[in-house]
C-alpha cells in the first residue's frame, strides 16, 4: 500500500496556547506528511470531518493525531481501514510541562517526530485466521462442575464433550447425601439433584461423555485442539475449539492426621466418609456399628495448619453444620458438637448458621481440641481450651468427624497433558498452593494456557452452588475463545487485537529465548529449536519480541524497526546545550495512564524525557536500548507493572523478564564502561502519579551526575 | 474492526465490575450490548476503593482494562445517568424504555476544566462519601470513564449564572438539556445493580454522626485512596491529625437480625487489607479488630496470617455494644464484651472503622421486570430464571472475584435465553 500521510495537530484544550503550533506544523513536510491541518477542535465533528473528508477526498491512509491522550476520543478518532497513531499533546506534554517554554516546545517536536516515523513504519493488521475451527469444548471432569459447564455450551448452542475419570458421571455429589441450601431462606439442607443432571447431560444430544477415561494429550491451539482420550476401548482422536478444566478435588490425605486420631481410633473418622455413612442411611460407629448418638466435629483438621493445608478449605464449616443436621434428623435424640476457630460461613451462608444455632441439639463453640483419647468402649474424650464458655471443656463422643480439607486435583498432576514446549500442565500453580487459579482478581479466568479455563474446587475452595456459578462463567469464556480465534483476534487482554506476532525464521539462530520466555507456552519448537508458533494460543503481548536478540518477530504495527525508527527520530541536542535525553519506555496499560492522571492533575515533571508506549515492558527488545544510546539518549527508564508474588503485569511475567534482561544489559554497560546507572526499571501501579515527578526528576539528577552521553554525537 | 451482523441485543444494567464484565464479556463472543449506568461515571464501587485484597493491587488497573476493551469494541454501547423505566416483553423479546437524565454537557467536552474554574457553586463530592467538595460542574473523578464533565443539575445555579457557558470553548455545555427516554429492543437483561453500604447512622449505639471520629470502611478507602478527599492521608475526621490507635468493629450490621441478616462477606478482608494502609502510614500506630468470626475463606487466609503476625495489630473476639466519645480527650471509647475473660472491655482510640456491611441496591428501591427479593433485598434467582437475570452483588454479597466469576456467567444465561428462541 502506497502510504499518503496526514499529521493532524490539535490547538484546543490549552495545547495552542503553551506551543508555538506553527514550527510544530512546519515539520510535517520534512517528516513525510503529505497533509498537515492544525485545529482548534479536533476531536469536535469539524475537526473529526476534516480528517474524514481528507481520508475520502486526499486519499490520505495513514494519519497521526497530535491531540490528547488515545485513552479519550477513541471513538472519534477510530478510522477504520486507516493506520492511525495518536501523539498526546495534551497530558503529556501541556498539562505537565511549563507553557511556551523551549524545552516544552523540544518535547512537543519529538513526539511529532516520533508518532510520524512510527507510522511511516506501520501496516494495517490482517488477521491470523486458520479453517475449520472447532466450535466443541472439552469438558475435564465429570462433576457437578463439568456438567454445569457442559450443559452451559450445549444451551447456547455449542458442542461439548466430557472426560471423566470414574466410571460415571457427577464427581463427589455422588457420595453426597444433601446439600447446603442454595436457595432462600437458607436454612434447610436440600437433595442433591444430582442424577436428574446427570440425566440432563446424557440425554443432550450436544454433549457426547466419556465415563472411565482421562485426556492423554492436548495439541495444538485454541480452535484447533487435537484431543487424544483414553478410554477402556483404546485412544480416541477429536478436534476441539477450547477446554474446560473441572476435575475437582481430592480430600486431604487423613492418615497424616494422626494427632487428631484418625487410624488410631476407630470411631474417628473424615468428613467425607461421614456423608458417605449418611447417604448409605446409618451414622454408625466403625467400632461396633451402633448408631452414633453424640457426635463431634472438629473444624479445620488440617486447614489453616502450616503443617499440612495452609490455606481454609471454605466449606468445612457450613458442611459440618450440614453434617450435624444429618446427627439430628435420623435422631432427634442425638446431640452433635462443632469446634471451631473461626465459624466461617461467609455471605448467606450465615443463615444457615443461624438456623443450626436454634437447634438446641447441635453444640456449637469456638475452642482448641488439645487433647483426643479413647475410653474402654471406644468413646473419643476431647479436652477443649479457650471456649466460649468460660473454661475448658471435656466431651465424650461415640464418634468424631474430623472436618477434612481439599486439595486441588492440580496439586500433584498436570491433567491437562499439553503437549506444549513449556510442558504439560498449567505454569507456576504454586502461588496458589496448587489451586488452578487465576493470578487476578478483576479476571477470574486468566490462566496461562489460553483457551483452558478452570472452574469449581480445582480453582480455588468452594461450595457447590458457587462451584455452578464458577463452570457458568468457564463455559462462556470457552465459547468466546473460539468465537474470536474464528475471526483471528486475540482474546483478553488485548481483546480484539487482530495483529500477531510474524517470525523471519530464516534468521533464526535456535537460542530458544521465544519459546521458553513466552507466558502463555506459545510457541512449540521443531527438533532443532526452531519456534513453530501457534498464533491462537498467542496473547499479543510481544514477549518474545522483546526476548529475541535476532529481532525477527514483528506485529504489523508494533515492531523493533517501528519503535527502532521512533527512537531514531529524536532530535537529540548536541553535548554543549547540556539538554539530557531521558527515554521512557512505559507500559501502555498502566504506566501511561498514571501519566495521564499526572497532567489531568497538572503534576509537573522534567521535560527532558521522552516516552515510548509498549505493549507489555516484556516487549522492549534490548536493541532498543543500544539505538538509544548509540543516538545519544542519556538514560533510559523502564517503567512497568510490579512484579513478584502478587504480580500486577497483565501478561505475567513481562516486566519481571524485562528487569532479568536488563539487568544483563547493565551488565554489557560496565564492560562498555557506560555506567549501568544508566539504564533503571522502575515499578509503578496506575494509581501511583504522585511519584512520577520523584521517579522522573530524580533519575534526571542521577543522569546529571553521571555526565552525559560520551557517544552523543557520534 | 470489521463489522459482523448481530447476533442479538442484551441489556446490562450498572457499570460496576459485575455490570462491565458482562457486558464485555457478552460482547467479545460477539453480541451486542447496552450497557447503562445511573451515575455519571462507570466503575462502581471498586472504582472507590483504594486497593483490592489480598494482593494489595489498585481497581483502576482492573477497570482500565475493561475500558480498554470497551474502547476497542464497537459492539458496547454504552449511556451514563440512566435507568430503566420500564421492561415490557418476553424472554428473547423485550422493549425496554431507560430514561436518561441531563448531564448538561455534550459530547463537545474535551474535559480542559476551564468550567470548573470559573464555577462559583461547591457541592458535596459523593464519590468521596462527602468529606470534600467538587464544583457543580466536575470531572466524576481522575479515572472516570467515559471521561466527561457533568454537571448537578440540583446544586447548579442555572442559567442566572451561566458562568461554564461562557467559558467553554468547546459549545459542550446545554444548562437546557432535558432528559430523555429512549426505547431499546434487546433479548435479555442482566441487572448489575450492585450495593450500597449500610447506613451507618441505622446504628445509634455505633456512634456514628455523634462520635466525631467514627467513619465507616469505604470512607477508609477514599481517605487512603490518592484521589480521596485527602490525598491518601488518613485523618481524624474531628482535627485531620495522624490517629495514633485505631478500632475496627467487624459486622457493622452484618449478621444481625435488625439489620443486615447475612455476613457481608468482605468486610473481615477488608479491615485486615485496611490495617496495612494504616500500617504503612502510620507505623508506630496500635491497631484493634473487635470481631466474631475472623472470616479469611479460601487462599485468604495467608493474607490474614500476615495481619496476624504483626505486633501493632490486636484481635479481639468479642461483639462492639457501645461507642462513645471521651468529652475530656475527644477519643473515641469502644465497649465491647470480653468474651474469654468476661465482663467489659473499655478501649479509648483515636479513630473506630465501623466495617458496615453491603446492602442491595434493591432493598430501596425495586427493579421494573418481574423480578422477586429476599427480605434484605436481594435479588432472587434459580435454574427456571429466564430472560431478566440477575449478576454480582445484587443476588448475594460477594468479594470482586466472585462477582466477577458471576457476571461472566450471566452473560451466557444472557445468551443462551437468545439462542433458545
Amino acid at each position: 500500500m502506497e502510504k499518503k500521510f496526514g499529521l493532524y495537530i490539535c490547538t484546543g484544550c490549552g495545547i495552542g496556547e503553551a506551543l508555538d503550533i506553527e514550527k510544530l506544523a512546519n515539520m510535517g513536510p520534512q517528516l513525510g506528511a503529505a497533509v498537515v491541518k492544525t485545529h482548534e477542535f479536533l476531536c469536535g465533528d469539524q475537526g473529526a470531518q476534516m480528517i474524514k473528508s481528507d481520508i475520502q477526498n486526499e486519499g490520505v491512509n495513514t494519519v497521526a493525531i497530535a491531540a490528547c491522550s488515545p485513552r479519550v476520543n477513541f471513538d472519534v478518532f477510530n478510522l477504520p481501514g486507516v493506520i492511525t497513531e495518536r501523539i498526546n499533546l495534551r497530558e503529556h506534554v501541556v498539562w505537565s510541562h511549563t507553557p511556551n517554554d523551549e524545552d516544552t516546545q523540544m518535547l512537543a517536536a519529538d513526539y511529532i517526530r516520533m508518532g510520524s516515523a512510527k507510522v511511516k513504519k506501520m501496516e494495517l493488521p490482517e488477521p491470523h485466521v486458520e479453517d475449520d475451527i472447532s466450535r466443541t469444548v472439552l469438558v475435564i471432569g465429570g462433576g457437578i462442575t463439568g456438567i454445569t459447564a457442559a450443559l452451559g455450551v450445549a444451551k447456547a448452542g455449542y458442542e461439548a464433550v466430557i472426560v471423566e475419570k470414574e466410571p460415571q458421571l457427577g464427581g463427589f455429589m455422588n457420595k453426597m447425601y444433601k446439600k447446603l441450601p442454595t436457595s432462600w431462606p437458607f436454612e434447610k439442607v436440600e437433595e442433591t439433584g444430582i442424577d436428574a443432571k446427570v440425566q440432563e447431560v446424557t440425554s443432550n444430544p450436544n454433549i457426547k461423555v466419556y465415563t472411565s477415561a482421562t485426556v492423554e494429550a492436548i495439541a495444538g491451539q485454541p480452535g484447533k485442539f487435537d484431543v487424544t482420550i483414553g478410554t477402556n476401548g483404546g485412544p480416541v482422536e477429536t478436534q476441539i475449539g477450547s477446554v474446560v478444566l473441572a476435575t475437582g478435588w481430592k480430600p486431604y490425605d487423613a492418615s497424616k492426621l494422626e494427632s487428631y486420631g484418625y487410624g488410631q481410633y476407630p470411631n474417628v473418622v473424615t468428613n467425607v466418609m461421614f456423608e458417605e455413612m449418611a447417604k448409605n442411611g446409618q451414622l454408625t460407629r466403625p467400632s461396633d456399628g451402633r448408631p452414633a448418638k453424640n457426635v463431634a466435629f472438629i473444624q479445620c483438621a488440617g486447614q489453616r495448619d502450616e503443617n499440612h493445608l495452609p490455606y481454609c478449605s471454605s466449606v468445612c464449616c457450613a458442611t459440618s453444620l450440614k453434617q450435624a443436621t444429618y446427627v439430628r434428623e435420623k435422631d432427634p435424640n442425638a446431640k452433635a458438637y462443632i469446634f471451631y476457630k473461626d465459624m466461617r460461613t461467609p455471605g448467606q451462608y450465615e443463615l444457615f448458621y443461624k438456623s443450626a444455632q436454634n437447634d438446641t441439639g447441635i453444640f456449637l463453640t469456638k475452642g482448641n481440641v488439645t487433647n483426643i483419647a479413647e475410653d474402654a468402649s471406644n468413646n473419643l474424650l476431647l479436652e477443649v481450651e479457650d471456649t466460649l464458655l468460660g473454661g475448658p471443656l471435656s466431651v465424650s463422643a461415640d464418634l468424631l468427624v474430623l472436618a477434612t480439607g481439599m486439595v486441588p486435583t492440580t496439586a500433584d498432576e498436570a491433567i491437562l497433558n499439553l503437549q506444549y514446549r513449556q510442558g504439560p500442565g498449567l505454569p507456576d500453580l504454586e502461588l496458589f498452593n496448587g489451586f488452578a487459579d487465576s493470578n487476578f482478581i478483576c479476571f477470574p479466568y486468566e490462566t496461562r494456557r489460553t483457551g483452558v479455563y478452570s472452574a469449581g474446587v480445582v480453582k480455588m475452595p468452594q461450595t457447590i452452588a458457587e462451584s455452578v456459578d464458577d463452570a457458568t462463567g468457564a463455559a462462556l469464556k470457552a465459547i468466546q475463545v473460539i468465537e474470536s480465534v474464528a475471526v483471528g483476534r486475540a482474546v483478553h487482554p488485548r481483546a480484539g487485537d487482530e495483529t500477531y506476532p510474524e517470525f523471519f525464521l530464516q534468521r533464526c539462530t535456535q537460542c530458544k529465548r521465544c519459546t521458553e520466555e513466552c507466558p502463555f507456552g506459545t510457541l512449540d519448537e521443531d527438533e532443532k529449536g526452531t519456534p513453530k508458533p501457534n498464533p491462537n494460543r498467542c496473547r499479543r503481548c510481544g514477549i518474545c519480541l522483546g526476548a529475541c536478540p535476532e529481532r525477527i518477530i514483528s506485529f504489523k504495527n508494533y515492531s523493533i524497526d517501528i519503535v527502532a525508527s521512533a527512537v531514531k527520530s529524536i532530535d537529540v541536542p548536541g553535548e554543549e546545550e547540556n539538554k539530557p535525553r531521558v527515554l521512557a519506555f512505559v507500559c501502555e496499560n498502566d504506566a501511561y495512564p498514571a501519566f495521564d492522571m499526572a497532567g489531568i492533575n497538572h503534576v509537573t515533571y522534567d521535560p527532558n524525557i521522552r516516552m515510548i508506549p509498549v505493549r507489555c515492558l516484556g516487549s522492549v527488545n534490548t536493541v532498543w536500548v543500544a539505538d538509544s544510546l548509540s543516538n545519544g539518549i542519556d538514560g533510559i527508564l523502564m517503567i512497568g507493572c510490579k512484579y513478584g508474588d502478587d504480580y500486577q503485569c497483565h501478561f505475567a511475567k513481562g516486566s519481571e523478564l524485562a528487569s532479568y534482561r536488563m539487568s544483563k544489559v547493565q551488565e554489557t554497560l560496565n564492560r562498555l564502561v557506560l555506567e549501568s546507572d544508566r539504564v533503571q526499571i522502575i515499578q509503578l501501579a496506575i494509581n501511583e502519579y504522585d511519584q512520577i515527578p520523584s521517579i522522573v526528576n530524580g533519575f534526571m539528577e542521577k543522569i546529571q551526575e553521571i555526565g552525559l552521553n560520551p557517544y552523543k554525537g557520534f | 474492526m470489521t463489522e459482523e451482523k448481530s447476533l442479538g441485543s442484551i441489556l446490562v444494567v450498572g457499570g460496576g465490575i459485575s455490570g462491565l464484565t458482562t457486558a464485555i464479556e457478552a460482547a467479545e463472543t460477539g453480541y451486542d450490548v447496552y450497557l447503562i449506568e445511573k451515575t455519571p461515571s462507570m466503575g462502581g464501587r471498586v472504582a472507590q476503593l483504594n486497593q483490592y485484597f489480598p494482593k494489595l493491587c489498585p481497581p483502576t488497573c482492573g477497570l482500565e482494562i475493561n475500558y480498554q476493551r470497551i474502547r476497542k469494541n464497537q459492539k458496547v454501547k454504552y449511556l451514563t445517568l440512566s435507568e430503566v423505566e420500564s421492561i415490557s416483553g418476553q424472554p428473547g423479546d423485550y422493549e425496554v424504555t431507560v430514561k436518561v437524565n441531563p448531564r448538561y454537557v455534550n459530547e463537545n467536552c474535551t474535559n480542559c476544566n476551564a468550567c470548573t474554574e470559573v464555577c462559583p457553586v461547591e457541592r458535596p463530592n459523593d464519590f468521596n462519601f462527602g468529606m470534600d467538595t467538587t464544583k457543580a460542574v466536575y470531572l466524576p473523578h481522575q479515572m472516570a470513564f467515559p471521561m466527561r464533565y457533568v454537571i448537578d443539575g440540583k446544586a447548579c445555579k442555572g442559567a442566572d449564572c451561566g458562568k461554564c457557558v461562557e467559558a467553554c470553548k468547546y459549545n459542550a455545555i446545554d444548562l437546557n438539556m432535558q432528559p430523555e427516554t429512549i426505547t431499546l429492543k434487546v433479548g435479555s437483561v442482566v441487572y448489575a445493580t450492585g450495593w450500597d453500604p449500610y447506613n451507618p447512622a441505622k446504628m445509634d449505639n455505633l456512634g456514628y454522626g455523634r462520635v466525631s471520629n467514627v467513619i465507616t470502611n469505604m470512607m477508609m478507602e477514599r481517605y487512603a485512596a490518592k484521589n480521596g478527599p485527602t490525598g491518601g492521608q488518613i485523618v481524624k475526621p474531628s482535627n485531620g491529625e495522624a490517629p495514633q490507635s485505631i478500632a475496627f468493629i467487624q459486622c457493622a450490621g452484618s449478621r444481625d437480625e435488625n439489620h443486615l441478616s447475612y455476613c457481608s462477606y468482605i468486610c473481615c478482608m477488608a479491615s485486615f487489607k485496611q490495617a496495612t494502609y494504616i500500617r504503612e502510614q502510620y507505623p508506630d500506630a496500635k491497631i484493634y479488630v473487635y470481631y466474631i468470626d475472623l472470616r479469611a475463606p479460601g487462599r485468604y487466609e495467608k493474607f490474614l496470617n500476615k495481619v496476624e503476625s504483626d505486633e501493632n495489630i490486636e484481635f479481639i473476639k468479642g461483639k462492639v455494644a457501645r461507642i462513645e466519645e471521651d468529652p475530656e480527650t475527644g477519643q473515641v471509647i469502644v465497649e465491647a464484651e470480653d468474651i474469654f475473660g468476661g465482663g467489659k472491655i473499655h478501649q479509648k482510640v483515636d479513630l473506630a472503622v465501623l466495617a458496615t456491611g453491603m446492602q442491595p441496591t434493591t432493598a430501596e428501591s425495586k427493579l421494573p421486570g418481574d423480578l422477586k427479593y429476599d427480605e434484605n433485598g436481594l435479588i432472587l434467582e434459580d435454574e427456571s430464571t429466564v430472560g431478566v437475570y440477575a449478576a454480582g452483588c445484587a443476588k448475594k454479597p460477594a468479594d470482586v472475584t466472585t462477582s466477577v466469576k458471576d457476571a461472566t456467567g450471566s452473560a451466557l444465561k444472557a445468551i443462551q435465553t437468545m439462542v433458545r428462541r
